[in-house]
Protein backbone atom coordinates (compact mmCIF):
# COMPACT_ATOMS: atom_id res chain seq x y z
CA UNK A 1 0.00 0.00 0.00
CA UNK A 2 2.71 1.90 1.28
CA UNK A 3 4.99 1.27 -1.68
CA UNK A 4 1.51 2.59 -4.22
CA UNK A 5 1.29 5.98 -2.41
CA UNK A 6 5.02 6.78 -2.86
CA UNK A 7 4.58 5.39 -6.64
CA UNK A 8 2.04 7.68 -7.23
CA UNK A 9 3.23 10.54 -5.66
CA UNK A 10 6.46 10.16 -7.68
CA UNK A 11 4.56 10.08 -10.70
CA UNK A 12 2.96 12.70 -9.96
CA UNK A 13 5.31 15.02 -8.68
CA UNK A 14 7.42 13.97 -11.93
CA UNK A 15 4.16 15.07 -14.24
CA UNK A 16 4.10 18.37 -12.10
CA UNK A 17 8.21 19.06 -12.84
CA UNK A 18 7.32 17.75 -16.72
CA UNK A 19 4.21 20.40 -17.05
CA UNK A 20 6.66 23.05 -15.14
CA UNK A 21 9.44 22.80 -18.06
CA UNK A 22 6.99 22.91 -20.99
CA UNK A 23 5.14 26.30 -19.33
CA UNK A 24 8.13 27.99 -18.84
CA UNK A 25 10.04 26.65 -22.37
CA UNK A 26 6.47 28.18 -24.31
CA UNK A 27 6.62 31.17 -22.61
CA UNK A 28 10.58 31.75 -23.04
CA UNK A 29 9.60 31.12 -26.52
CA UNK A 30 7.31 33.20 -26.93
CA UNK A 31 8.75 36.16 -25.70
CA UNK A 32 12.43 35.49 -27.67
CA UNK A 33 10.23 34.90 -31.06
CA UNK A 34 8.57 38.69 -29.79
CA UNK A 35 11.94 39.72 -29.15
CA UNK A 36 13.56 38.06 -32.66
CA UNK A 37 10.59 40.18 -34.30
CA UNK A 38 11.70 43.23 -32.65
CA UNK A 39 15.49 43.23 -33.73
CA UNK A 40 14.71 42.14 -37.44
CA UNK A 41 12.22 44.99 -37.76
CA UNK A 42 15.27 47.56 -36.10
CA UNK A 43 17.72 45.62 -38.56
CA UNK A 44 15.59 46.60 -41.09
CA UNK A 45 14.56 50.32 -40.50
CA UNK A 46 18.81 50.38 -39.91
CA UNK A 47 18.75 49.33 -44.00
CA UNK A 48 21.63 46.58 -42.64
CA UNK A 49 23.71 45.18 -45.50
CA UNK A 50 23.26 41.61 -46.27
CA UNK A 51 26.36 40.38 -45.17
CA UNK A 52 24.71 40.80 -41.73
CA UNK A 53 22.92 37.83 -41.66
CA UNK A 54 25.94 35.60 -41.99
CA UNK A 55 27.52 37.40 -39.20
CA UNK A 56 24.84 37.45 -36.92
CA UNK A 57 24.13 33.50 -37.33
CA UNK A 58 27.68 32.37 -37.06
CA UNK A 59 27.47 34.88 -34.07
CA UNK A 60 24.19 33.22 -32.58
CA UNK A 61 25.22 29.78 -33.48
CA UNK A 62 28.75 30.17 -31.76
CA UNK A 63 27.18 31.41 -28.48
CA UNK A 64 24.76 29.04 -28.56
CA UNK A 65 27.14 25.86 -28.94
CA UNK A 66 29.86 26.81 -26.54
CA UNK A 67 28.90 29.63 -23.97
CA UNK A 68 24.93 28.98 -23.15
CA UNK A 69 25.58 25.04 -22.37
CA UNK A 70 27.80 26.71 -19.24
CA UNK A 71 25.16 29.15 -18.24
CA UNK A 72 22.04 27.00 -18.85
CA UNK A 73 21.55 26.23 -15.25
CA UNK A 74 21.45 30.19 -13.99
CA UNK A 75 19.58 33.01 -15.16
CA UNK A 76 22.47 34.21 -16.67
CA UNK A 77 21.10 31.47 -19.23
CA UNK A 78 17.82 33.48 -20.04
CA UNK A 79 20.11 36.71 -21.14
CA UNK A 80 21.89 34.53 -22.94
CA UNK A 81 19.29 33.08 -25.20
CA UNK A 82 18.28 36.14 -25.37
CA UNK A 83 21.29 37.63 -26.73
CA UNK A 84 21.29 34.66 -29.27
CA UNK A 85 17.33 35.24 -30.57
CA UNK A 86 17.83 38.92 -30.59
CA UNK A 87 21.10 37.78 -32.84
CA UNK A 88 19.49 36.26 -35.21
CA UNK A 89 16.78 38.20 -35.36
CA UNK A 90 18.59 41.03 -36.77
CA UNK A 91 20.26 38.73 -39.27
CA UNK A 92 16.97 38.17 -40.67
CA UNK A 93 16.58 41.76 -41.53
CA UNK A 94 18.59 42.20 -44.71
CA UNK A 95 16.80 39.04 -45.68
CA UNK A 96 13.40 40.33 -44.79
CA UNK A 97 14.14 43.70 -46.83
CA UNK A 98 15.32 41.71 -50.33
CA UNK A 99 11.83 39.69 -49.79
CA UNK A 100 9.54 42.48 -49.05
CA UNK A 101 11.08 43.98 -52.44
CA UNK A 102 9.98 41.41 -54.97
CA UNK A 103 7.24 41.89 -56.80
CA UNK A 104 4.29 39.37 -54.06
CA UNK A 105 7.38 40.06 -51.15
CA UNK A 106 4.87 40.35 -48.47
CA UNK A 107 2.95 37.57 -49.67
CA UNK A 108 5.80 35.48 -49.05
CA UNK A 109 6.45 36.72 -45.98
CA UNK A 110 3.00 36.01 -45.00
CA UNK A 111 2.72 32.81 -46.10
CA UNK A 112 6.45 31.72 -44.65
CA UNK A 113 5.67 33.25 -41.77
CA UNK A 114 1.97 31.61 -41.40
CA UNK A 115 3.28 28.27 -42.74
CA UNK A 116 6.17 28.03 -40.04
CA UNK A 117 3.52 28.45 -37.31
CA UNK A 118 0.89 25.90 -38.32
CA UNK A 119 3.89 23.66 -39.03
CA UNK A 120 5.03 24.27 -35.25
CA UNK A 121 1.48 24.16 -33.74
CA UNK A 122 0.47 20.98 -35.85
CA UNK A 123 3.39 19.07 -34.15
CA UNK A 124 3.83 19.99 -30.83
CA UNK A 125 0.06 19.91 -30.53
CA UNK A 126 0.23 15.58 -31.82
CA UNK A 127 3.20 15.21 -29.85
CA UNK A 128 1.36 16.78 -26.48
CA UNK A 129 -2.10 15.66 -27.59
CA UNK A 130 -0.79 11.85 -28.26
CA UNK A 131 2.12 11.53 -26.12
CA UNK A 132 3.84 9.63 -28.24
CA UNK A 133 8.04 8.88 -27.45
CA UNK A 134 9.92 9.93 -30.42
CA UNK A 135 12.95 9.46 -28.91
CA UNK A 136 13.94 7.42 -31.55
CA UNK A 137 14.55 9.67 -34.05
CA UNK A 138 17.13 11.56 -32.40
CA UNK A 139 20.43 9.61 -34.15
CA UNK A 140 18.13 9.68 -37.80
CA UNK A 141 17.94 13.60 -37.36
CA UNK A 142 21.43 14.45 -36.65
CA UNK A 143 22.92 12.62 -39.23
CA UNK A 144 20.29 14.18 -41.61
CA UNK A 145 21.19 17.34 -40.12
CA UNK A 146 25.00 16.81 -40.59
CA UNK A 147 24.57 15.50 -44.54
CA UNK A 148 22.74 19.11 -45.03
CA UNK A 149 25.43 20.69 -43.68
CA UNK A 150 28.48 18.95 -46.31
CA UNK A 151 25.58 19.24 -49.20
CA UNK A 152 25.13 23.10 -47.71
CA UNK A 153 28.96 23.27 -47.64
CA UNK A 154 29.39 21.06 -51.00
CA UNK A 155 26.85 23.94 -52.66
CA UNK A 156 28.81 27.13 -51.92
CA UNK A 157 31.37 25.67 -54.57
CA UNK A 158 29.12 24.49 -57.04
CA UNK A 159 26.13 26.93 -56.93
CA UNK A 160 23.42 24.60 -58.45
CA UNK A 161 20.20 26.06 -57.56
CA UNK A 162 18.43 23.03 -57.52
CA UNK A 163 20.46 21.55 -54.75
CA UNK A 164 19.58 24.66 -52.73
CA UNK A 165 16.05 24.46 -52.99
CA UNK A 166 16.29 20.52 -52.44
CA UNK A 167 18.29 21.35 -48.95
CA UNK A 168 15.71 23.96 -48.05
CA UNK A 169 13.13 21.54 -48.59
CA UNK A 170 14.97 18.36 -46.53
CA UNK A 171 15.80 21.20 -43.59
CA UNK A 172 12.18 21.93 -43.38
CA UNK A 173 11.50 17.82 -43.14
CA UNK A 174 14.48 17.13 -40.51
CA UNK A 175 13.42 20.90 -38.33
CA UNK A 176 9.64 19.18 -38.59
CA UNK A 177 11.65 15.88 -36.95
CA UNK A 178 13.45 18.13 -34.21
CA UNK A 179 9.74 19.31 -32.94
CA UNK A 180 8.25 15.94 -32.71
CA UNK A 181 12.05 14.95 -30.43
CA UNK A 182 12.59 17.83 -28.59
CA UNK A 183 8.86 18.10 -27.68
CA UNK A 184 7.95 14.48 -26.82
CA UNK A 185 11.90 14.82 -24.92
CA UNK A 186 10.14 17.74 -22.76
CA UNK A 187 7.02 15.45 -21.62
CA UNK A 188 8.85 12.33 -21.05
CA UNK A 189 11.61 13.79 -18.72
CA UNK A 190 14.89 13.57 -21.21
CA UNK A 191 15.08 17.88 -21.18
CA UNK A 192 14.30 19.14 -17.59
CA UNK A 193 16.31 22.49 -18.26
CA UNK A 194 13.88 25.13 -20.38
CA UNK A 195 16.52 27.28 -21.46
CA UNK A 196 18.20 24.47 -23.28
CA UNK A 197 14.72 23.97 -24.99
CA UNK A 198 13.88 26.73 -25.54
CA UNK A 199 16.76 27.36 -27.61
CA UNK A 200 16.12 23.89 -29.47
CA UNK A 201 12.86 24.55 -30.40
CA UNK A 202 13.42 28.43 -31.04
CA UNK A 203 16.34 26.72 -33.85
CA UNK A 204 13.99 24.39 -35.57
CA UNK A 205 11.56 27.30 -36.04
CA UNK A 206 14.12 29.77 -37.37
CA UNK A 207 15.15 27.24 -40.00
CA UNK A 208 11.67 26.08 -41.23
CA UNK A 209 11.02 29.85 -41.94
CA UNK A 210 14.30 30.73 -43.58
CA UNK A 211 14.23 27.58 -45.57
CA UNK A 212 10.15 28.07 -46.19
CA UNK A 213 11.05 31.49 -47.55
CA UNK A 214 13.83 30.64 -49.64
CA UNK A 215 11.58 27.84 -51.19
CA UNK A 216 8.35 30.32 -51.78
CA UNK A 217 10.87 32.88 -53.00
CA UNK A 218 12.24 30.57 -55.81
CA UNK A 219 9.07 29.09 -56.62
CA UNK A 220 7.45 32.16 -56.40
CA UNK A 221 9.15 34.19 -58.80
CA UNK A 222 8.35 34.04 -62.17
CA UNK A 223 11.21 35.98 -64.16
CA UNK B 1 34.70 33.33 -54.85
CA UNK B 2 34.02 35.96 -51.91
CA UNK B 3 35.09 36.33 -48.99
CA UNK B 4 31.51 36.10 -47.46
CA UNK B 5 31.61 32.21 -49.04
CA UNK B 6 34.86 31.26 -47.63
CA UNK B 7 33.32 32.79 -44.11
CA UNK B 8 30.14 30.33 -44.53
CA UNK B 9 32.45 26.82 -45.32
CA UNK B 10 34.79 27.61 -42.72
CA UNK B 11 31.85 28.03 -40.22
CA UNK B 12 29.98 25.06 -42.03
CA UNK B 13 33.30 22.68 -41.30
CA UNK B 14 33.48 23.60 -37.94
CA UNK B 15 29.99 23.03 -37.14
CA UNK B 16 30.33 19.88 -38.74
CA UNK B 17 33.75 19.08 -37.14
CA UNK B 18 31.52 19.86 -33.37
CA UNK B 19 28.48 18.35 -33.77
CA UNK B 20 30.24 14.64 -35.63
CA UNK B 21 30.92 13.49 -32.50
CA UNK B 22 27.89 14.46 -30.59
CA UNK B 23 25.48 12.96 -33.88
CA UNK B 24 27.79 9.56 -34.00
CA UNK B 25 26.79 9.49 -29.63
CA UNK B 26 23.28 10.20 -30.23
CA UNK B 27 23.00 7.24 -33.06
CA UNK B 28 24.76 4.65 -31.10
CA UNK B 29 22.30 6.10 -27.45
CA UNK B 30 18.92 6.10 -29.68
CA UNK B 31 16.02 3.49 -29.07
CA UNK B 32 15.37 1.56 -31.92
CA UNK B 33 11.93 2.76 -33.37
CA UNK B 34 9.51 -0.22 -34.01
CA UNK B 35 7.88 -0.02 -37.76
CA UNK B 36 4.53 1.85 -36.32
CA UNK B 37 7.07 4.48 -34.96
CA UNK B 38 8.50 5.11 -38.53
CA UNK B 39 5.20 4.90 -40.10
CA UNK B 40 3.53 7.65 -37.98
CA UNK B 41 6.58 9.74 -38.48
CA UNK B 42 6.73 9.11 -42.56
CA UNK B 43 2.83 10.19 -42.19
CA UNK B 44 3.30 13.46 -40.63
CA UNK B 45 6.09 14.46 -42.75
CA UNK B 46 4.12 13.76 -46.06
CA UNK B 47 1.22 15.72 -44.31
CA UNK B 48 3.93 18.38 -44.23
CA UNK B 49 5.05 18.48 -47.70
CA UNK B 50 1.20 18.41 -48.84
CA UNK B 51 1.29 21.85 -46.76
CA UNK B 52 4.55 23.26 -48.64
CA UNK B 53 2.77 22.28 -52.07
CA UNK B 54 -0.58 23.85 -50.80
CA UNK B 55 1.99 27.15 -49.81
CA UNK B 56 3.66 27.03 -52.76
CA UNK B 57 0.17 26.49 -54.92
CA UNK B 58 -0.83 30.27 -52.70
CA UNK B 59 2.19 32.18 -53.70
Amino acid sequence: MNENISTISRSSSSAIAMNRVLRNTYMLLSLTLLFSGFTAALSMFLKMPPMTYLISVIGGMIIAMFVLPRFANSTAGIGIVFLITGLLGFGLGPMLTMYASLPNGGNIIMLAFGGTGVIFMGLSAYVLATKKDFSFLGGFLMVGFLLVLVAALANIFMQIPALSLMISAVVIMIMSGFILYDTSRIIHGGETNYILATIGLYMTIFNIFISLLQILGIMGNDD
Amino acid sequence: MEWTEIVAALALIMFIAVMFPAAKDMVQKSPKGSSSDWGSFALLIGMIILFIILLIGLV
